[in-house]
């Protein structure tokens, strides 16, 4: 059976994780160590150890991530987060940058490695200079195939795949977008965090509910109409056509979120071994859902059967879903 | 369902008869009260919070009389006048119905908020620290409130899942594998 990855942004949302059935659960410390750094959010090294401790007797796996880009000087806060997955019992922790993976592979050899999808490894030679150079077991692969592409390059590499299958969708090639740097001066590669809630403002202005980010005004919804979350990407802009009359638009990406559920079946032929949720940021009621149906996806898979009618829209962001890049109808 | 109208009055012979304005004063002590016995339960609230639990919440329940001021690192929880509106750095605007499903997992905060029903202004970062803290302290509404009231407490539960099953509003934390639709219990 495929691995079921599932989110947990907090002690809770990891036992509902492992309650709902998830074969792994990803995590990470509350620092700028990972990729999800909210207020509020992650485990402290305590939690941390007594989460493994739960998830491992009840049969379920923790992988730590540490996917953010260590900044020059400052490495060690990036290393003891390595050095305290260890001790914390993980069985792998989730790395991108190359001087970490470097840094863990020689000083924890028994450490299993899993390359993130922040270091967006496309392609078969990339995959195996990471399993050649420093023993990376799996590589979460970047938004950006097709599950024949992913087929291809599951050919070529010996090492196992995980992909995404639900939650929300990041646009660019993983780890390069700096739509967030250039309003906020906080990224996702570096401080953990796309379009931080520390610059997020929203204000009801004459019926409307406007979001901000930094200087921009990035949506403006009417009241009780569905919103999204108040990234860039997924902003609504105004701009002249060639008469100079203003568009109104989403120019990087509608609101959508990814839901995989009925090419699980294709992902498994294509030779993937795990399928991984997206929102460490969500609350444990969302993963309590989206983990039980998932496992009752996977199951019906490894049994050959259809898969079962997502039900999950709400959840989704700006309520609507979308197969991304899987089959190619990429805006 | 039932609603609970924002002017509150009572139907008596098919006349709509207004209540007088509830106490504040008393019920800003009962709240307080039930606030600081929540933190001492779950001390990871204010630990996750952070420097955020320094922040006011105005918190407006839609269907409810009077909007709240929620001040976590001062462990005081106020009830104000409608009209008066109280120096805040963030505002939370909802139904009653919404904030107890969230508070109990049996809604996703980020979907509410999706859906437009759930709006929030002002200090984005003390919102999220907030939800996240809250979410993680898996607190149950009346068992809080039952463990503070001694021996009333069994009383109380079941008072409450009788007024979860007529109002269908969500009173008590679901334990896992519990079906969220099901208020029979
Ligand atoms: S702005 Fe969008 S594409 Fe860029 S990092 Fe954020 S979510 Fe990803």
């Amino acid at each position: 059976m495929m691995e079921l990855v599932c989110p947990a942004g907090t002690p809770a949302a990891l036992r509902a994780a492992v309650e709902a059935g998830a074969h792994a659960v990803y995590c990470g410390f509350n620092d700028e160590t990972n990729a999800r750094n909210f207020p509020g959010l992650n485990f402290n090294r305590e939690e941390m150890a007594e989460g493994v401790a739960h998830a491992h007797a009840r049969g379920a796996k923790v992988l730590v991530a540490i996917n953010t880009f260590p900044r020059a000087g400052d490495q060690g806060l990036w290393h003891r987060a390595v050095a305290d997955a260890g001790a914390a019992g993980a069985d792998a922790v989730i790395l991108a940058d190359i001087g970490l993976l470097a840094h863990a592979a020689e000083k924890h050899p028994g450490l299993r490695l899993h390359l993130s999808v922040q270091a967006a490894a496309a392609n078969p030679d990339a995959i195996n200079l990471y399993a050649e150079s420093f023993g990376v077991k799996r590589v979460v692969l970047p938004r950006v195939l097709t599950v024949d592409e992913i087929a291809a390059i599951n050919r070529e590499i010996d090492v196992e795949t995980e992909v995404f299958v639900f939650g929300g969708l990041c646009v660019m090639a993983e780890g390069r977008c700096a739509l967030s740097s250039y309003a906020t001066g906080k990224s996702p590669n570096m401080n953990g965090v796309c379009s931080p809630a520390s610059h997020v403002a929203y204000a009801e202005v004459n019926g409307a509910q406007e979001a901000r980010l930094g200087e921009f005004l990035i949506h403006r919804t009417p009241k009780g109409a569905t919103a999204p979350y108040p990234t860039l990407c997924k902003g609504c802009f105004s701009s002249p056509d060639a008469k100079g009359n203003d568009q109104v638009g989403h120019i990087f990406e509608d609101p959508a979120s990814l839901d995989a559920t009925h090419l699980i079946p294709a992902l498994q032929k294509a030779g993937v071994s795990a399928l991984k949720i997206e929102g460490r940021q969500r609350s444990r009621a969302y993963v309590a859902q989206v983990v039980r149906a998932f496992r009752a996806a996977v199951e019906a898979a490894d049994r050959g059967l259809p898969m079962p009618e997502s039900l999950l829209a709400k959840l989704t962001e700006g309520q609507a879903s979308t197969t991304g890049a899987y089959a190619k109808i990429w805006r | 369902m039932m609603r609970i109208l924002s002017d509150p009055s009572v139907k008596l012979l098919g006349r709509s008869i207004p209540l007088p304005t509830p106490p504040l004063t008393p019920l800003s002590m009962l709240f307080s009260r039930l606030m600081r016995h929540v933190l001492s339960r779950h001390p990871s609230i204010l630990r996750r919070m952070g420097a955020t639990a320094g922040s006011r919440f105005l918190i407006q329940v839609t269907d409810m009389p009077f909007p709240i001021l929620l001040e976590p690192s001062l462990r005081r929880l106020t009830v104000v006048p409608r009209r008066a509106k109280p120096a805040h750095d963030t505002e939370i605007r909802g139904s009653l119905k919404a904030f107890l499903a969230m508070l109990h997992a049996e809604e996703d905060g980020d979907a509410l908020f999706f859906s437009g029903q759930l709006e929030i202004s002002g200090d984005t970062s003390s919102v999220v620290a907030l939800r996240n803290a809250l979410d993680d302290a898996e607190i149950d509404l009346t068992e809080e409130i039952a463990s503070l009231a001694g021996p009333a407490g069994p009383a109380l539960r079941r008072m409450s899942a009788l007024l979860e099953r007529r109002t269908g509003l969500s009173l008590s934390r679901r334990r896992l594998g519990e079906d969220p639709e099901d208020h029979s219990r």
